[in-house]
């Protein structure tokens, strides 16, 4: 058995230490809110939070995160309130089909994280999802209303 | 089979209430209606429209909703006519057999070519403006006062006289007794105030808490899930597989041979689905299309380009005879790949079949056709069968098809009573998807003495959509969508110039790889190929790109205004910044007229920043129009991405690009400011999903062009060693 810190909370999961993480989540655990695109690390949908770090769950197998804090779109409200950049998603309408928007919110929670107020350069240089809808230029302005909420 | 969802089935009570004697004459008709309701027993005013008593207002909608904003946009029409509280809005989708049930009800779902608002704003705005007429009658047989003496704002309705007041909630009960009133007026859009304006779209919040349902999260109760590999090359066929080597692997259920050409394995999780089918050994007979090539294809398609045989899509004088006798002479050969539209959101259904039912869970632009295929797949009436339309993580066209549901049920089949929820992996999805069709297009141009354009001739060599998805439909062999945006004339996509020797023709050529309707169809091609070529004209007799059309243009008033407003905000004729060069175009499509300029850098190593796009639209009527700037941003970075890096190719009969390392897409670095103008004329109801991806390539290419002095006529650009920086 698999021990999985996800939101906070220890899952114990029956599955093959190379599984990636993605599919712990989705099918073992059953969080539906982080996405399969592509299962390659391209396209950034299935990005999640471990330890902090903004990782790409569908190439990451499930071991690795043994021991480690794991936080998904569904963990990413505190205390009942949404998260800032999911406030700046909301505010701004930013999502279309919504399909990659837990992934995006999910990267760009990292990168305020690490750079509270990002320049235009940094959200190019840390933003690499995909969205087919092409939502970017509603994206990169969220980013910025997030950074000076 | 009615407890198997979670989600939610609708299902309509029609209460049948019994009703006595001794009511006033003349309202027998009127209490003699059913009273229909939905699941939670509120009551439904029109099939539009229901209201509960806490005065929530549900307002049904028929297309899908992937993203393009189109669920939203018809509910304002809705609630514009209803005069109902914007914030209590609601919406659901009624399954396509409902609908059915219902003699079509809630009309047509098909959800492409632009279509979802203007080809249902009447009747829904109907609908609306009934359910205001029964609340404001129920309100007035309460209060014993004429009708014409209530009106109706916000979900409360007033006696004007009196200055009594009541809500929606409290009259709909009543209000669903009464007859619908024959005929209502609709309101003048200039009096809109919900429609109209640029409202926040109803469907965010679970989009960004992960809450949001795809067809590809669905659960079902006992739900097993496959993973499938088709025939890599079109038309082939499973021969053979070994299923006792992936038998014992965790959670194998089942592997299934899926109609003639694939094979699935059934786990208990996809994942284990997906890895049993990797290691499982599978023989292809792969027919007819093994040999096939990019390369033998484009030699296929070439051969149209100096065909005799074609099929006229638009003529006048005689284009031959200018260009015979020209003073001078421009000619140019274009071409255009294949593209998998990509949604983010892989192909998939979930199928629950028994011998008495069959109900799918699908992400579908087309209900109601999914609906016929989930009956002919079953092999069950179709009243035995239902859809549930699930949110789409993109559709651009794919999801018009169900290729995939009917697989779904093919699997379901073979295991009675288990639902199934099928999922393509990415490399499925883009080895076995309906592609944007490939075409090549040969241009020549006249001009006489004095450098003024005498002849267009504009033959278009390759594949038929038409001939493929609906060739019972093509006349005399004549596919008539392959001239989106040349026609004559006509509502939905007309040549914008005039000129007096044209001929534009098509000689159609079918490779065997699936083409399909991809966001903007075949005006992508049709846009690139004529409004480069008309940079190409305007260059060759040293004429500005802008002045050059707009002398073509003069008849054309619609087209040439989205032009002028676009040269005008981007500046044209002025000096742009240094090293930024900016290109034009226009055109017509799905009903709205639309124009681009972009202003582009291009770097010694081919490092193309598109710094900024100015597009204009006229769609006639503007729903939202900040939806509308979402649509047009999108576009540019569908069509753009599609412009530099993406292109389907073919090796021995397959599609060799698997995924998005060798499919690549735009980033937010390469994001262009867009800016829109939204310009809605009036007196037409014209798309906007798709119109402004037409003009988003060839601006760019003219503007590289004016950057380079190079004209690239194949694509992607980075065959031209260019790059999005």
């Amino acid at each position: 058995m698999t021990i999985l810190t996800v939101n906070g909370k220890a899952h114990d999961v029956d599955v093959d230490p190379d599984t990636p993480l993605l599919w712990a989540l989705r099918e073992w655990i059953g969080m539906t809110g982080t996405k399969y695109g592509c299962g390659i690390a391209q396209c950034g949908a299935c990005t999640v939070h471990i330890d902090g770090v903004a990782t790409r769950s569908c190439a990451f197998p499930v071991s690795a995160a043994v021991g480690k804090q794991v936080t998904t779109i569904e963990g990413l409200a505190r205390d009942g309130k949404p998260h800032p950049v999911q406030k700046a998603w909301v505010d701004l309408d930013v999502p279309q089909c919504g399909y990659c928007q837990s992934g995006m919110i999910m990267a760009v929670a990292a990168l305020l994280k690490e750079k509270p107020k990002p320049s235009d350069a940094d959200i190019d240089g840390a933003i690499t999802n995909i969205c087919r809808c092409g939502t970017f230029q509603q994206v990169r302005a969220a980013i910025h209303a997030a950074a000076n909420a | 089979m009615n407890n198997i969802g979670q989600i939610d089935r609708r299902t309509f009570v029609v209460n049948a209430a019994a009703f006595g004697g001794g009511l006033a004459l003349g309202m027998d008709a009127a209490l003699a209606q059913n009273v229909v309701r939905a699941a939670d027993g509120a009551p439904e005013v029109t099939a539009w429209v229901v209201i509960r008593p806490d005065d929530t207002v549900v307002i049904r909608i028929a297309r899908s909703e992937m993203g393009q904003g189109t669920m939203t946009g018809l509910a304002q029409l809705v609630a514009e006519e209803l005069e109902c509280d914007w914030s209590k809005v609601t919406t659901e989708f009624p399954t396509p057999g409902q609908n059915l049930a219902r003699n079509r009800a809630w009309g047509n779902y098909f959800t492409a070519g632009s279509r979802g608002i203007r080809d249902s704003h009447e009747y829904v705005r109907k609908g609306g403006a009934t359910a205001r007429a029964m609340l404001i009658q129920a309100a007035a047989n309460e209060w014993k006062a004429p009708a014409s003496e209530c009106s109706a704002a916000n979900s409360v309705i007033t006696h004007r006289p009196t200055g009594r007041t009541t809500t929606f909630g409290k009259v709909a009960e009543a209000a669903a007794r009464i007859e619908p009133p024959k005929d209502v007026t609709l309101k003048d859009p200039k009096d809109w105030k919900i429609a109209g304006k640029p409202l926040k779209r109803l469907d965010t919040l679970p989009k960004v808490n992960g809450e949001h349902v795809y067809g590809v999260d669905v659960k079902l109760p006992g739900m097993l899930c496959a993973a499938i590999k088709d025939c890599p090359v079109f038309g082939g066929k499973l021969v053979s597989f070994d299923a006792a080597k992936v038998a014992s692997m965790k959670g194998v259920k089942h592997v299934l041979k899926v109609g003639d050409s694939a094979v699935a394995v059934v786990a208990d999780r996809w994942w284990q689905a997906k890895t049993a089918l990797d290691a499982l050994p599978a023989t292809w007979d792969e027919g007819p299309n093994a040999k096939v090539s990019s390369a033998s294809i484009a030699e296929f398609i070439k051969s149209g380009l100096d065909a005799e045989q074609a099929f006229v899509g638009n003529e006048n004088g005689n284009a031959r005879q200018a260009i015979a006798g020209a003073a001078k002479k421009v000619e140019a050969t274009y071409a255009f790949p294949y593209q998998n539209h990509a949604t983010m959101e892989p192909m998939n259904a979930t199928a629950v079949y028994t011998p008495d039912r069959c109900e799918v869970w699908a992400p579908t632009q087309n209900g109601e056709a999914t609906l016929a295929a989930v009956a002919e797949a079953s092999g069950l009436p179709v009243a035995k069968c239902d859809v549930h339309k699930m949110p789409l993580g993109g559709g651009f066209g794919r999801r018009t098809t169900n290729d995939f549901v009917q697989q779904a049920i093919d699997i379901a089949k073979q295991i009675p009573g288990t639902p199934v929820k099928l999922i393509w992996s990415r490399e499925e999805d883009m080895t076995h998807g309906r592609y944007h069709p490939i075409t090549q297009a040969k241009m020549v141009g006249s001009f006489d003495a004095n450098n003024n354009l005498t002849g267009l001739h504009m033959r278009i060599a390759g594949q038929s959509i038409i001939a493929f998805v609906a060739a019972q439909t093509l006349q005399n062999g004549k596919d008539p969508f392959v001239f989106q945006g040349l026609n004559p004339g006509g509502a939905e996509g007309a040549f914008g110039y005039t000129i007096p020797n044209l001929l534009i023709d098509h000689a159609m050529r079918n490779p065997h790889i699936p083409p399909h309707f991809w966001r903007g169809v075949n005006n992508n091609q049709n846009a690139i190929y004529l409004e480069c070529f008309i940079d190409e004209l305007a260059h060759a007799v040293g004429q500005d790109a802008l002045a050059f059309r707009r002398k073509l243009m003069a008849n054309h008033p619609k087209h040439l205004a989205v032009l002028n407003a676009v040269a005008e905000r981007a500046g044209w004729g002025q000096p742009a910044a240094p090293g930024v060069h900016r290109g034009l175009c226009q055109h017509m499509g799905y009903g709205s007229y639309v124009a681009a300029c972009a202003e582009v850098s291009v770097s010694d190593r081919g490092a193309v920043k598109i710094h900024r796009i100015v597009a204009a639209t006229d769609p006639g009527h503007a729903v939202n129009p900040a939806q509308i700037e979402r649509q047009i941003a999108g576009s540019f970075v569908y069509g753009l991405s599609a412009l530099f890096y993406q292109e389907c190719t073919v090796k021995d009969g397959r599609i060799e690009q698997t995924n998005f390392d060798s499919y690549d897409s735009m980033r937010i670095s390469a994001m262009p400011k867009v800016e829109s103008i939204i310009m809605p004329s009036g007196g037409f109801w014209g798309g906007v999903g798709e119109p402004t991806i037409f003009v988003a390539a060839p601006a760019v290419l003219n503007a590289i062009f004016a950057a380079t002095g190079k004209r690239h006529r194949s694509f992607p650009l980075r065959h031209h060693g260019l790059t999005l920086a």
